[in-house]
C-alpha cells in the first residue's frame, strides 16, 4: 500500500502505467466517468453517468436529490461504500481496486455554495492559498490573470468578513481556479445568493467556462443555471441518475420530469445566420431550421443558445396566415404525453432533425386530432435568450 | 527601572514575592499552554478511544482540593518519586522546593482552565473551512497549522491570560508542592499567608492583597479584551 504515497498515482494511461488498469475497466481520454454507491440512514444513492470533456457537466435536481454528495464524493470530501471517479485516464477513486486518493492530491478545485474563504487572510491570501500549494508542473491561469477575470483586484487587500455575497463567490471562484485544478466542481455557487447578485456573478462563471477550457461539474437545482452553463446536463432525483446527456436532447424529452415543469421547454444550439436591419431582425438558424428574433447586436455566425418554451409554441393543423408571430415552422407531431394533472399535454414536435416541445390542452390534443406522424404548423410567440446580455423571454 | 516601580512603597521582600508570582505564572502558562492545546485537540476527536477518561483526568484538578494536588504531584515528582527520581539522574532537575516547581503546580493546576477555552474554540472551528483548505491542497499538518490553529488562536490566548491571572493566586498546590520559601517559593498567596502568621504583617498582607485583586482583574479584562479582538478580526460576533 506504501507505494501508492509514491508517483504511482494518477495513474495515466500510455506511459508504462496502463498495465495497472484491469481488463473491461473502459478508459476514455475525454469522459468524467463518474460511478457511485453510497447508503445513508434513510437515504441510498446510487449513481452514475459519463460526460465529454473538457465542458460543463450540470448535475440537475430538486433538493435532497443527493447532488451535493455526488460532488463531495468526486472533491474527495465523502468516502462512498463502493465507486469509481476517473477524470479522462486520471483515476481519482477506485474503491474495487482500494484506491482512493485524499482530497488533497485529488486537484478538484471546489467553489461552495457557503463561499468557505478563511476569515483570518485577506482576500489576496485566500487567493493564493491554493496557487502556493498547486504542484509544481500545474498548468493554469495566473494570478493577474485570474483576478483581472474576476475583477476582483480592488478587493485584494480586504478580508471576506467586508465582501458582499457576490464578492465573496467571485474570490471563491479565483481561490479555486488558482489551485490549478483539473476539475472545477461548483456545489450551488448562487443558491444563496438574491437575483441581482446571481445575475453579478453568472456572466463571471461564463467567462470561466468559455476561457479555461476546465472540465466543469456544476450543482444546481435552478433551470436558468442550467441553460446558460451547462453542456452536459445529468438529471438526478432520489439518488439515482434519471437521464443524461446533451441538454439540448434532455429538454425535449417528454418522458423526464423536466417537460412537466411550468418552464418546460426545448434548448436550441443556434448561430446567428443573419440580420435585417430595415424590419429590426435578427435570423438563427437551428438544425433543419431557422427561427427570426428581434434584431440583436451580435455578430455572423456566433453561436448562442434558447430556449424554446412549451407554453409559448401553439399548434396549428392547417397553415396560418395573418398573425403577428413570426415564427411559422411546419413540423410533424412526435408524441404526446398527456401531463400528470389531467387537463394538458405535452407535444413533441419534429422540425426536422430539431425537436420543440407544445404545451396544449386536452381539449386541443382530440379537437385537432394530434397524433404521433401527424403533420401541424408550430407557431412560436417567443424565445428565450439563455446566453448574452437580455435574460427573459422576447417577444417574435 | 520605571519610577513607579522603585518608590518603596512595596518593601524589597514584598517585591520580591510579586516578581516571583509574575515569574511563575508565565513559566507556568509557557509550559501548560501547548500541552493543553494538545490535549484540546484529542478532546474534540469524536473517535479517540477513551476520550471519556482523558476529558475526567483533564479537569481533576479543577475538582480535587490543591492540596491533594500538591501531595500527588510530590508523591510522583519528588525526589524519590517514580518521575522525579528520573528527571533528578538524568537531567539533573529539581522540581520540589524550587521556582521551576512552582511554575510546574501552578501549570497543573491551570490546565483545565486552558483546555476548557481552546477546546470550545476548536468545536467553533467550522469543518467547512478545514475541506475547502483540503481541496486546495492542504494535507493534515499544513492545515492545522495554516487553518485550525489561527481560528483558534482567540480561545488559546483568552485561555492563557485567564491561566496566567489563576496562576499569580495558585496556593494550596504550591505550598504543599514546593513548600513556602522567600525568593524561591513563596509567591503573592504565600506571602500574604505568611505575612498573616506574624504579628504585625496586617499591612503586608493588605498591600499585597490589592496587588493581587489588581493583577486578576487586570488579567480578566485582558482575556476578554484580546478574545473579542481576534474574533472581530475573524469576522465573528462576539
Amino acid at each position: 500500500m506504501g507505494s501508492r504515497e509514491g508517483g504511482a498515482f494518477p495513474v495515466r494511461m500510455g506511459s508504462g502505467e496502463g498495465a495497472a488498469f484491469p481488463a473491461g475497466i473502459p478508459v476514455s481520454p475525454d469522459t468524467l466517468s463518474v460511478s457511485l454507491r453510497h447508503a445513508f440512514p434513510g437515504f441510498a444513492l446510487d449513481a452514475a453517468f459519463d460526460s465529454p470533456i473538457p465542458g460543463t457537466t450540470v448535475l440537475f435536481g430538486p433538493s435532497g436529490c443527493g447532488k451535493s454528495t455526488v460532488l463531495a464524493a468526486v472533491a474527495g470530501l465523502l468516502r462512498p461504500e463502493r465507486g469509481r471517479v476517473a477524470l479522462g485516464d486520471t483515476v481519482l477513486l477506485d474503491t474495487a481496486r482500494g484506491l482512493a486518493l485524499p482530497a488533497e492530491r485529488r486537484r478538484c478545485g471546489v467553489v461552495f455554495q457557503d463561499s468557505r474563504l478563511f476569515p483570518h487572510l485577506s482576500v489576496e491570501g485566500n487567493l493564493r492559498y491554493g496557487l502556493r500549494r498547486a504542484p509544481r508542473g500545474a498548468t493554469g491561469p495566473g494570478f493577474e490573470e485570474v483576478v483581472a477575470l474576476l475583477g476582483i483586484g480592488p478587493l485584494l487587500r480586504r478580508r471576506p468578513i467586508g465582501l458582499s455575497g457576490g464578492e465573496r463567490q467571485r474570490v471563491a471562484l479565483g481561490r479555486a481556479l488558482l489551485s490549478r485544478p483539473r476539475l472545477l466542481l461548483m456545489d450551488e455557487p448562487l443558491a444563496a445568493l438574491d437575483a441581482a447578485r446571481k445575475a453579478e456573478v453568472l456572466p463571471f462563471l461564463e467567462r470561466v467556462r468559455q476561457r479555461f477550457g476546465l472540465p466543469i461539474l456544476y450543482v444546481t437545482h435552478a433551470l436558468d443555471e442550467v441553460d446558460r452553463l451547462a453542456d452536459t446536463l445529468v438529471l438526478m432525483g432520489r439518488g439515482t441518475v434519471l437521464a443524461s446527456g446533451p441538454v439540448e436532447e434532455l429538454s425535449t424529452r417528454p418522458d423526464l420530469p423536466l417537460a412537466a415543469r411550468r418552464d418546460a421547454g426545448a434548448v436550441l444550439a443556434c448561430t446567428v445566420a443573419g440580420h435585417d436591419q430595415e424590419r429590426g431582425l435578427t435570423r438563427l438558424r437551428f438544425p433543419d431550421g431557422e427561427v427570426v428574433v428581434a434584431l440583436r447586436d451580435l455578430p455572423l455566425g456566433a453561436a448562442l443558445r434558447v430556449r424554446v418554451r412549451a407554453r409559448d409554441v401553439s399548434v396549428a393543423t392547417s397553415e396560418p396566415r395573418d398573425l403577428s408571430v413570426q415564427n411559422i415552422l411546419p413540423a410533424t407531431v412526435g408524441e404526446v404525453t398527456p401531463l400528470a394533472s389531467g387537463q394538458e399535454a405535452t407535444l413533441s414536435l419534429r422540425v426536422g432533425g430539431s425537436t420543440l416541445l407544445a404545451r396544449v390542452t386536452r381539449d386541443a390534443v382530440e379537437r385537432l386530432g394530434l397524433a404521433p406522424g401527424r403533420p401541424v404548423w408550430a407557431l412560436v410567440k417567443s424565445i428565450s435568450f439563455d446566453h448574452g446580455a437580455a435574460g427573459g423571454g422576447a417577444p417574435v | 527601572m520605571p519610577h513607579w516601580l522603585t518608590t518603596d512603597w512595596l518593601s524589597p521582600e514584598e517585591w520580591q514575592a510579586v516578581r516571583l508570582s509574575l515569574t511563575v505564572a508565565l513559566r507556568s502558562v509557557a509550559f501548560g499552554t501547548p500541552v493543553a492545546v494538545f490535549a484540546a485537540w484529542l478532546l474534540t476527536r469524536p473517535r479517540l478511544p477513551g476520550r471519556p477518561i482523558l476529558d475526567a483526568f483533564v479537569h481533576l484538578p479543577l475538582v480535587m482540593p490543591p492540596v491533594v494536588v500538591g501531595w500527588l504531584l510530590l508523591v510522583v515528582f519528588g525526589v524519590r518519586g517514580p518521575v522525579g527520581a528520573l528527571l533528578n539522574d538524568w537531567f539533573g532537575i529539581r522540581l520540589v522546593f524550587t521556582t521551576a516547581g512552582a511554575a510546574f503546580a501552578t501549570a497543573v493546576m491551570s490546565f483545565p482552565l486552558i483546555v476548557r477555552a481552546v477546546r470550545l474554540s476548536f468545536e467553533s472551528v467550522d469543518p467547512g473551512l478545514e475541506a475547502a483548505a483540503r481541496t486546495l491542497g492542504a494535507g493534515p499538518l499544513d492545515r492545522f497549522v495554516t487553518v485550525t490553529l489561527p481560528l483558534v488562536a482567540p480561545g488559546i490566548l483568552a485561555g492563557a491570560i485567564t491561566a496566567f491571572a489563576a496562576g499569580l493566586g495558585e496556593f494550596g498546590a504550591v505550598i504543599t508542592f514546593v513548600s513556602n520559601i522567600p525568593g524561591q517559593t513563596q509567591t503573592l498567596p504565600l506571602a500574604i499567608y505568611s505575612a498573616t502568621q506574624v504579628p504585625g504583617g496586617e499591612a503586608t498582607a493588605a498591600r499585597l492583597a490589592l496587588v493581587s485583586f489588581v493583577l486578576a482583574v487586570a488579567g480578566l479584562l485582558l482575556a476578554e479584551l484580546v478574545a473579542r479582538r481576534l474574533n472581530r478580526l475573524l469576522g465573528r460576533v462576539a
